[in-house]
Order: structure tokens, then C-alpha cells, then sequence
């Protein structure tokens, strides 16, 4: 990985194999004026099975871009993508996604909207409601499964997102910044969730996000982004055992020095902004 | 008791604004400002409403009979319109090739009021079912057409990337996303389908001198210069329009109330 020089040094994950993998990954758009933005650049990054990343960096810097490569939503112009060794071609429900909108389907109750996930993996008829309610239930939303997604507060919604994505039995998943529509108190309520359920189901995870201190509550491994064109700067390995608590003094330290860093990133995207 | 008392405060606007209309109506009738054989009464109209609503008076057919007529005629035209309507939009959506050359001469259609386009049917069809039907068809196709793709069209992108990502893909993920996505813009394109369809058969019926029809009925009360009935049967296309508008807006307001896009009242 290309980057200046790390802040703590990362330990290799030992002998996990690498779930997921970009190798030398450029992206670029086209702007409106008909220019060409370059989003990422020659990105590698290796992701353990099991293991629990969060991307973070200023705004306009490729992580959700990433993201969305592996998702399989877009495809890159450069370098390639891979799950367990095989070529990223389109989506699929071996990553599943969360997105900063719930996106639940408006025309579908909670439910139908979990056993919509399980129908696609091929799950039989007779099977789909018990899944999904245990589904539901584990995001404590056994009760509004009948409810429309329009019914439930942006939290509950978010909860029944979560739902649906675990329902694909997913062996990845991506989330893109899921809880910032959020407010704080909620966040933290779904981020110990968050925590909870994933303690158990241990899927490999990539996680976008722009707040350090989420990062650092969730994450084994944190990956800061630089000003954009995205590369990578650095990375910090968070050894703190689960559950975690906000309120730790380690992990506030870290929070500390990544958020130093990414100060340094934001007031580059900023003095770019400003000059004439 | 509160639901009694939600029912009568909508209720009773519409009833003020009828009830204004025959008064000011009586009114005029009242003055002898218009000779009487040309404006009659309200009491008239009620009256011959009710004399030729089952009765018919031959030549003419009852009004029962003339709007069986007329709504089976509308029934098959609209049945017709919108499923071919409906294919040229699933098309246009599709396409972006066919969107821009069908969808453009859908545009054109749209602008042509579709009465004109019955002396071609005439001459087309003779004096024969067939010509009303198609201009009930040419007046549906369009709205329907272009309500169609255009509700595809503004699909929000993020429900076609979740269904993407759980694995839908083409077929499935038109059939179990996009389309649901689309049918309250559908919905709204099947209501000016209707609305479109219906001044067609009525000028329609009117113009063709066909045998049967609210509008034909109109013609033959006119020939025989019965105001009254005129107004009668005026009435009945009138009940008839907010009969089918009302359960049009049920549909609508129940697939909208659903997915949480009606503000609470």
C-alpha cells in the first residue's frame, strides 16, 4: 500500500486469506461541464475474512466510489476487483449493501421486504416469513413487521435495512455512511446494535463513513483516505476487545489521532476550494 | 360519531355548490329571461330525467340503455388503449431509440384533440361501431403511453440499486422493482386515459349519427327539441364522469396512502 508513513504500525491479520481485494483500482466521472474528476487512484486494499474496515476521508474522496466497486455497482477503469479470488462482475447477494437511504421498497410492509431478500437467495415459500421475522426480531422490530416502511421513525428504518441485508446471508457486507442521516443519540443506539449483531454473525465488513468516532467504535482496521483523487494515507489497527464502550480512554486516544489526521485532509480539499 | 361528522363536513361543500347551482338556475328560469322551451325548469329536467331513465320513447332508447351503450363502448376502447398504450410506453422506456421516435410522435397524438380524427375513421370504417371505438383508442394510447415511461423513467435509481444488490436482476428486477416503483404515475396516466377517452365517445357518439349512446341520445333529443332532455341526459354523463373519477380517486388515494406519499389531513 502506497502511504505516508502510518501512525502505529499495522500487524498482519495472520493467516486469513483475503475475502476481498482491489488491486491498482482507478475510477474516474464525468462532471457536467464535460470534464473528467478523478475519484480514485491505483488503490489496493485487502480485506480479511472477518474482518471489520472502515473507510473514512474527507468528502469527495472515492471511499464511497470504493464502495460501490465492490458492490458491483459501477465498474472501474482500471485495476480489478475481487471476492475470494474471483473477478467482481455485477452485484449479487454475497454483498450485501446499506446505503445512507434504508432504500426499503415503499409498495412492501417490513416484512415483505425481508422475504423479498430471502425469495431472491432462493429461499422456499414456506420458509420466508419465520427467517424474516427472526431477522426483524434480532433488530428488535419483531413488532413492526406488518407497519409500511413509511410508518417507522429513520431509525427503525435503518434497523429494517439491516435486516434485509443480513437476511441475504451475505459473506460481505458494504455499508455507505448508513447511519449519518441520523441524529446522535439514535446513531449510537444503532451502532451498538450494529455491534452486537455483527459479534455474532462475523461477516466481512467494509464500512464508509466520515465520523472518526463510529469508525473507531466499530472497526478492526481504520483506513484513511486522502484529499481527493482518493488514495490511501494510512491505517490504524484497533485491538480494543468487543463489546466496546464509547467512553474508553484507548480508543479516545486514537480517535484523537486519525481525527489529526484527517484534519490535515479536509484543510487540503478546503485550501483548494478557497483558491481562486 | 366523529367519523359521521368527517363524512358530513366533505360532504357538505359539494351539496352547497349543487344546491347554489340549481337555485341560481331557478332564478334565471324564474325572470322568463330565456323562452321556456329553451331553458326549463330544474323540476323539468328531474322530470324528464326520470320519465325517459328507464322508459324508453321511441325513437329514442332510455337513458339506461344509452349509457349501457356508451360505457361498453368505453369499456372495450379504453381496454384496447391502454394495453397498447401500455406496451409503447414499456417500449419507450426501454429504448431510449424508441423514446425518441415513437415517444416524440406520442407527443404529437397528444396534441391532436382525438375528435378530429373522426372523419378519417368515417371514411375508414363507415358509420360502424368500429370508427367511435377508434377514436376512444387514438385518444387513450398517448396517456397512457407516456404516463408509462415517464413513471419508469423517474424509478428512484437507489430502489433499482438495493434490488441490484440482493440479486435481481433483469426480468426480476423489472417485475418486482421497477414496475411496483412506477404505478402511482401509471395510475395517473390511466386517469387522463379515461377522462380523454370519454369526451372522445361522447363527441364521438354525438357526430356519428350511430343508433345508441348517451351521445346519440343527446342528437336525437336535440332533433326533437326536448330541452329538458338535453339536460337530462347531460346530467347522466355527468354522474357517470364523477362516478368513475371517484373510484379512480379510492385507487389512487389507497396505493399512495400506502406507500406514504399522501399528507396526513
Amino acid at each position: 500500500m502506497r502511504a505516508e508513513p502510518a501512525l502505529s504500525l499495522v500487524p498482519d491479520l495472520g493467516e486469513a486469506p483475503a475475502k476481498l481485494s482491489a488491486g491498482g483500482v482507478s475510477k474516474s466521472f464525468r462532471n457536467a461541464r464535460g470534464g473528467t474528476v478523478s475519484a480514485l487512484v491505483e488503490i489496493d486494499l485487502e480485506v480479511r475474512q472477518g474482518e471489520f474496515v472502515c473507510l473514512i476521508g474527507p468528502s469527495g474522496c472515492g471511499k464511497s466510489t470504493l464502495l460501490n466497486l465492490f458492490a458491483g455497482l459501477e465498474a472501474p477503469d482500471a485495476g480489478d476487483l475481487r471476492i475470494d479470488g474471483e473477478p467482481i462482475t455485477r452485484p449479487g447477494p454475497d454483498r450485501a449493501v446499506l446505503f445512507q437511504d434504508p432504500a426499503l421498497f415503499p409498495w412492501m410492509s417490513v416484512l415483505s421486504n425481508v422475504e423479498f431478500a430471502l425469495e431472491m437467495i432462493g429461499v422456499a415459500k414456506a420458509e420466508r416469513e419465520e427467517r424474516a421475522m427472526q431477522w426483524l426480531r434480532r433488530v428488535h422490530l419483531g413488532h413492526s413487521a406488518n407497519a409500511q416502511p413509511h410508518e417507522l421513525s429513520g431509525g427503525m428504518r435503518q434497523r429494517a435495512a439491516l435486516a434485509r441485508a443480513l437476511a441475504c446471508q451475505p459473506e460481505v457486507l458494504l455499508a455507505d455512511e448508513p447511519f449519518a442521516a441520523l441524529d446522535a443519540q439514535t446513531r449510537e443506539i444503532l451502532q451498538r446494535e450494529l455491534q452486537e449483531v455483527w459479534s455474532e454473525t462475523r461477516n466481512t465488513f467494509v464500512f464508509v463513513t466520515h465520523n472518526v468516532r463510529e469508525a473507531v467504535f466499530l472497526a478492526d482496521r481504520v483506513v484513511l483516505m486522502s484529499a481527493p483523487p482518493g488514495t490511501f494515507v494510512t491505517e490504524h489497527r484497533i485491538d480494543a476487545p468487543r463489546p466496546r464502550d464509547f467512553e474508553d480512554v484507548l480508543l479516545s486516544k486514537v480517535v484523537v489521532d486519525i481525527h489529526a489526521h484527517l484534519t490535515r485532509e479536509v484543510d487540503k480539499v478546503v485550501a483548494r476550494e478557497v483558491r481562486p | 360519531m366523529s367519523r359521521v361528522r368527517s363524512v358530513l363536513s366533505q360532504l357538505w361543500p359539494r351539496v352547497a355548490a349543487i344546491a347554489g347551482l340549481v337555485l341560481v338556475w331557478w332564478i334565471v328560469y324564474a325572470t322568463g329571461f330565456f323562452n321556456r322551451a329553451v331553458l326549463p325548469s330544474p323540476g323539468q329536467v328531474l322530470g324528464a330525467f326520470g320519465d325517459t331513465f328507464f322508459e324508453p320513447h321511441p325513437p329514442r332508447e332510455s337513458i339506461l340503455a344509452a349509457t349501457q351503450a356508451s360505457l361498453i363502448r368505453l369499456v372495450v376502447g379504453l381496454a384496447i388503449g391502454i394495453t397498447v398504450g401500455t406496451v409503447v410506453g414499456l417500449a419507450m422506456a426501454t429504448s431510449a431509440k424508441v423514446q425518441r421516435s415513437v415517444g416524440s410522435l406520442m407527443s404529437g397524438l397528444q396534441a391532436l384533440p382525438s375528435i378530429s380524427w373522426l372523419p378519417l375513421a368515417i371514411l375508414w370504417f363507415g358509420l360502424t361501431e368500429r370508427a367511435i371505438l377508434f377514436v376512444v383508442i387514438i385518444a387513450s394510447i398517448p396517456a397512457v403511453a407516456i404516463a408509462a415511461a415517464s413513471s419508469i423513467r423517474l424509478v428512484p435509481p437507489l430502489l433499482v440499486r438495493a434490488g441490484r444488490t440482493m440479486g435481481a436482476r433483469r426480468w426480476t428486477l423489472y417485475r418486482r422493482v421497477v414496475l411496483p416503483a412506477a404505478v402511482p404515475g401509471y395510475i395517473a396516466g390511466l386517469q387522463s386515459a379515461w377522462a380523454l377517452g370519454w369526451r372522445a365517445l361522447m363527441a364521438g357518439e354525438l357526430i356519428s349519427t350511430g343508433n345508441k349512446g348517451l351521445g346519440h341520445l343527446l342528437d336525437a333529443n336535440r332533433q326533437l327539441f326536448l330541452t329538458s332532455n338535453i339536460f337530462a341526459v347531460m346530467l347522466m354523463i355527468v354522474v357517470v364522469g364523477m362516478g368513475v373519477e371517484a373510484t379512480f380517486g379510492v385507487i389512487d388515494r389507497r396505493v399512495r396512502a400506502r406507500r406514504g406519499l399522501l399528507l396526513a389531513t
